[in-house]
């Protein structure tokens, strides 16, 4: 712990991302207290067009929803299919570049192709095309994180792909080999710790991407329209053309919010980046 | 450049758009169901399309994807195909085909994308190059890089919905949507219409700008910190050389390669956050007609714009691939790019 | 060959570096003298800050170091000059063969280039033809064929890259020649060819050489004066005969005994110990708690002074005072 301290006060970026989304987790798990969540973040919960003042801090949307309760609720909804799509990417990624990195030879030659093939289709589109093909399918936050890890897993394995052939050479590898240890045994007792931070970097920036996705696609208007996200939200202030009848708070704060998230990811790995790559150790 | 650089480029670039026409094909079948006359005949119950018009869709439609025959021979037409570039007809906009539709869109898309893709990376590569030469004053980065991390972390159409706001509805400097003025007629060679679009084109460009120029700002300053490190550039500098062949020579044209692969790696997510954003602009091209194809159902324009979109970009990261090794001697002596 | 004028004089250099963790000094109050015409050998383990004499005498510091000082080129200070003026003494009066020899190249410009543009930004202007003139001059003296100028660096083999590092840096006849480690990046065979090209060519044109390294062997044969630092200090120096005849520091004396010797299958005599640490060093001869000769009353507490003991021969030791 100590350690960790001593290394945030070195590293500003890791430090104020980190900071930032603590902040972002607190205000959606404690404010969940203060407001109501089982109708202020739906429609008619109140009276529309509110702006900010007493009674709703953050002001209501044209269809009434209270804005403080969407924050609230859709800032957890967001970190949770972010959550779910980095992990699930993750895993895959983790798994892809495990086996290519460390086993080479044909298995190498296959995931090799599979994440540069798969990197230059341009994955927002494919989940374009899944998520409007299976729209029967209601797309709640399980779902949306399912259908974003389908394209968060090439990035983090064609990383940790070449990171376990760097490590793979090195020497206390080969001496846990002279030593007789399996395969198995030498990934998870002298590889993965060892890649950790970089393991860490990729999860937070699978989280990024998945983020980055979901909102797209709610954007477009594809995912579940009743629930609160922050991509949702984005999306009724443009069908509802917020700016055109002037409720500015209806902007600011889903984009306050948005910003705030992805900074704080971007700041984080940019910082793990420093622990994980020591060569670029030169600070800003 | 060898042949075999060649070859190797030519087939991955098949690969790519075989692999996305492949999904494009599996993906309707893996619902188990007929999404595409599902969605015909809630347009007879709900909006009065005529059952016989339906029926004509119904009817090119079995023929375009021969899905009286095996399988395998619906995917075999299916691809002759989309190698002819026909994606079928509009559902909502029948007769029209979809094709029509992607050229008549994309004619507004295309110019102001190049454009912005063009402003961005110049654009950012500059700035870049100037954070990371040891020469710039460090307030100057340390003033300019925190908002750059910003604008590099969001989405397009976030800084497209606050232009929006701000210079299009507050201060009404830009027009609120529209590629061009509706008064005028689409006309390429009329100065008045290139003139109303390049003003409509403002402000999808500068989100373009911000979002893109930033992340390649970012990227280059870092590669300049890295080539600053290496031995050549002490070298050079023992040489005696003036700090601005310096600059230009030795560090720019190093840390400008990588850059180039990260343009060709990027392109894809450019062009589909610009197609997003563009239905925030209420801006009437591609990418806006792709968001109107996903609310209205109308999946074989959905497809087709997306495949073509697909096509589109692998062609851009393939001609960018045949440029790099004019650029990069050592090309040839690499397997792979990157 | 030599007419005893000072060619080269570094008085009282010092050279810190700024880190949190407090002042590396990693030269740390150096003298030096190197008379025109005369190859100077500096040598000393890693750490021992004779690269960073080097680039102290090129001002090619990182930005947290500062060098203070006085190093008369020819009369002249360099601490004392412009960035300008000091760029222009680069390469033609002052030049290095750098030590990375697999990597001092621009890898995207075509050789002949990368050596006819330190010419063009000193004030030659030059056409197409002059320019293949000069390069394969050049090219004659350091025995490379002229058509490497036409080629890009990943073509070359690293010893000829070495090469056409050594014609670039004197392409300009400079009053002197620092050469940092110029063959550590390759391998024995191509170690001697490269260094007996700058050797004879250093003779040829009549050039001074400071020759930095580690090898006392290679030094043995290239250099005539031989100077030997340890921890930022200079801790002797002397005519190459004499030092190795008749070593005078202890630090010398095991440098000399640690090497190995042809036909003897003894154990090589190694010196025990690390140096210390340059972040702020303890007070005392930097070498006291590795020397088997360490008086405790004075060596711990008092550096020694760094003084002529016979004419030609300097060393800092409380044994000699």
């Amino acid at each position: 712990m100590r350690g960790f301290l001593s290394y945030v006060k070195r590293n500003p970026a890791f430090g104020a991302g980190f900071a930032i989304l603590i902040f972002l987790i607190l205000f959606s798990t404690v404010g969940q207290l203060f407001v109501d969540t089982q109708k202020g973040p739906y429609a008619l919960a109140t009276m529309p067009n509110l702006p900010p003042g007493p009674g709703h801090i953050f002001g209501t949307d044209r269809q009434g929803r209270d804005l403080l309760a969407v924050m609230v609720v859709g800032t957890g909804l967001t970190l949770e299919v972010g959550a779910i799509a980095g992990a699930i990417g993750l895993g895959i990624g983790i798994v892809m570049g495990f086996v290519s990195g460390y086993y080479g030879g044909i298995f190498d030659t296959i995931i090799t192709s599979m994440i540069d093939v798969w990197m230059s289709i341009p994955g927002f589109l494919i989940l374009v095309l899944i998520a409007s093909t299976f729209r029967n399918i209601r797309l709640g936050v399980l779902e949306m994180g399912l259908i974003v890890s389908i394209v968060s897993w090439a990035g983090p394995a064609r990383a940790i792909r070449a990171q376990v052939l760097s490590m793979r050479e090195r020497p206390f590898v080969m001496m846990a080999k002279l030593g007789g240890m399996g395969s198995l045994e030498i990934v998870m007792k002298e590889l993965v710790p060892n890649l950790l931070p970089f393991l860490v970097m990729s999860l937070s920036q699978s989280i990024y991407g998945g983020i980055m996705a979901s909102l797209g696609l709610e954007g477009l208007g594809i995912g579940d329209r009743r629930n609160p996200t922050m991509g949702m939200t984005l999306f009724y202030v443009n069908y509802y053309s917020a700016f055109l009848v002037g409720l500015w708070w209806w902007i600011i704060e889903p984009v306050a919010v948005i910003v705030l998230t992805l900074t704080s990811l971007v700041l984080i790995s940019f910082g793990l980046d420093e622990i994980a790559n020591p060569r670029t150790r030169r600070g800003l | 450049m060898t042949l075999q650089y060649f070859l190797r480029r030519v087939v991955f670039l098949f690969l790519v758009i075989w692999t996305a026409a492949t999904i494009n094909f599996v993906l309707p079948h893996m619902t188990g169901r007929d999404p595409i006359k599902e969605m015909l005949m809630q347009q007879i119950a709900s909006q009065g399309r005529k059952p016989a018009e339906a029926q004509t869709i119904m009817n090119l439609y079995n023929r375009l994807f021969a899905l009286d025959k095996p399988l395998w021979q619906q995917y075999i037409t299916y691809i002759t195909n989309v190698a002819q570039f026909n994606f079928g007809f509009s559902m909502q906009q029948y007769p029209r085909t979809v094709m029509e539709i992607i050229i008549a869109r994309g004619r507004m898309t295309m110019p102001f994308l190049v454009v912005a893709i063009a402003i961005a990376f110049v654009g950012g590569v500059w700035l870049g190059a100037i954070l990371g030469w040891n020469k710039t004053p460090r307030w100057f980065s340390n003033i300019i890089i925190p908002p750059l991390m910003v604008f590099s972390s969001v989405p397009q159409y976030l800084v497209a919905l606050v232009l929006i706001y701000f210079a299009a509805f507050r201060w009404r400097l830009f027009p609120l949507g529209d590629p061009y003025d509706k008064f005028l007629t689409e006309n390429w060679g009329d100065p008045k219409f290139l003139a109303s679009y390049a003003y409509h084109a403002v402000l999808p460009i500068m989100c373009i700008v911000l979002v893109e120029a930033s992340g390649w700002a970012l990227g280059m300053r870092a590669m300049m910190v890295t080539v600053e490190g290496e031995d050549y550039t002490t070298f050079a500098e023992a040489k005696g050389l003036k700090p601005t062949r310096i600059f230009f020579r030795y560090l720019l044209r190093n840390a400008l390669l990588p850059s180039l692969t990260g343009l060709a790696i990027r392109l894809g997510t450019i062009i589909t956050g610009s197609a997003v954003a563009e239905n925030y602009f209420n801006y009437n091209g591609l990418g806006s007609t792709l968001g109107t194809a996903i609310s209205t159902f109308d999946y074989f324009l959905l497809y087709g714009i997306v495949l073509f979109m697909v096509v589109g970009i692998a062609f851009a990261t393939f001609i960018m691939d045949m440029v790099y090794p004019l650029l990069d001697p050592r090309i040839s002596y690499r397997a792979q790019r990157g | 060959m030599t007419d005893n004028k000072v060619i080269l004089e570094i008085n009282d250099l010092k050279t810190h570096f700024h880190v949190e963790a407090g002042i590396v000094k990693a030269v740390d109050g150096v003298d030096l003298r190197l008379n025109s015409g005369i190859k100077l050998g500096l040598v000393g383990e890693s750490g021992s800050g004779k690269s960073t004499i080097a680039l102290s005498l090129m001002r090619m510091i990182r930005q947290n170091g500062t060098i203070s000082g006085q190093i008369l080129l020819d009369g002249v200070d360099l601490l004392k000059l412009s960035q300008e003026e000091m760029r222009r003494v680069r390469l033609s009066q002052l030049s290095m063969i750098p030590q990375g020899a697999m990597n001092s190249l621009n890898p995207v410009m075509r050789i002949g280039d990368q050596v006819t543009d330190g010419l063009i930004d000193h004030g030659q202007s030059m056409n197409k033809k002059e320019k293949e003139n000069i390069v394969g001059e050049l090219f004659k003296i350091v025995e490379l064929p002229p058509k490497v100028m036409h080629m890009y660096p990943h073509e070359l083999s690293g010893g000829m890259k070495q090469r056409v590092c050594v014609a670039i840096a004197i392409s300009m006849r400079p009053k002197v020649l620092i050469a940092d480690e110029p063959t550590s990046a390759l391998d024995v065979v191509i170690q001697r060819q490269v260094m007996e090209t700058i050797t004879r060519l250093v003779n040829d044109m009549n050039l001074s050489m400071l020759l930095i390294g580690h090898d006392m062997g290679l030094m043995a044969q290239s250099v005539d004066v031989l100077a030997v630092m340890y921890a930022g200090h200079m801790m002797e120096m002397g005519g190459v005969k004499e030092m190795f005849a008749d070593p005078l520091h202890p630090y010398t004396i095991a440098l000399i005994e640690s090497l190995p010797i042809l036909g003897s299958r003894g154990v090589f005599k190694g010196i025990p110990g690390i140096p210390p640490s340059v972040i702020n060093p303890p007070p005392g001869c930097p070498f006291h708690n590795r020397c088997n000769r360490m008086m405790p009353e004075i060596c711990p507490v008092q550096a020694a002074p760094y003084r002529e003991v016979k004419p030609g021969r300097w060393v800092s030791c409380h044994l000699y005072n």
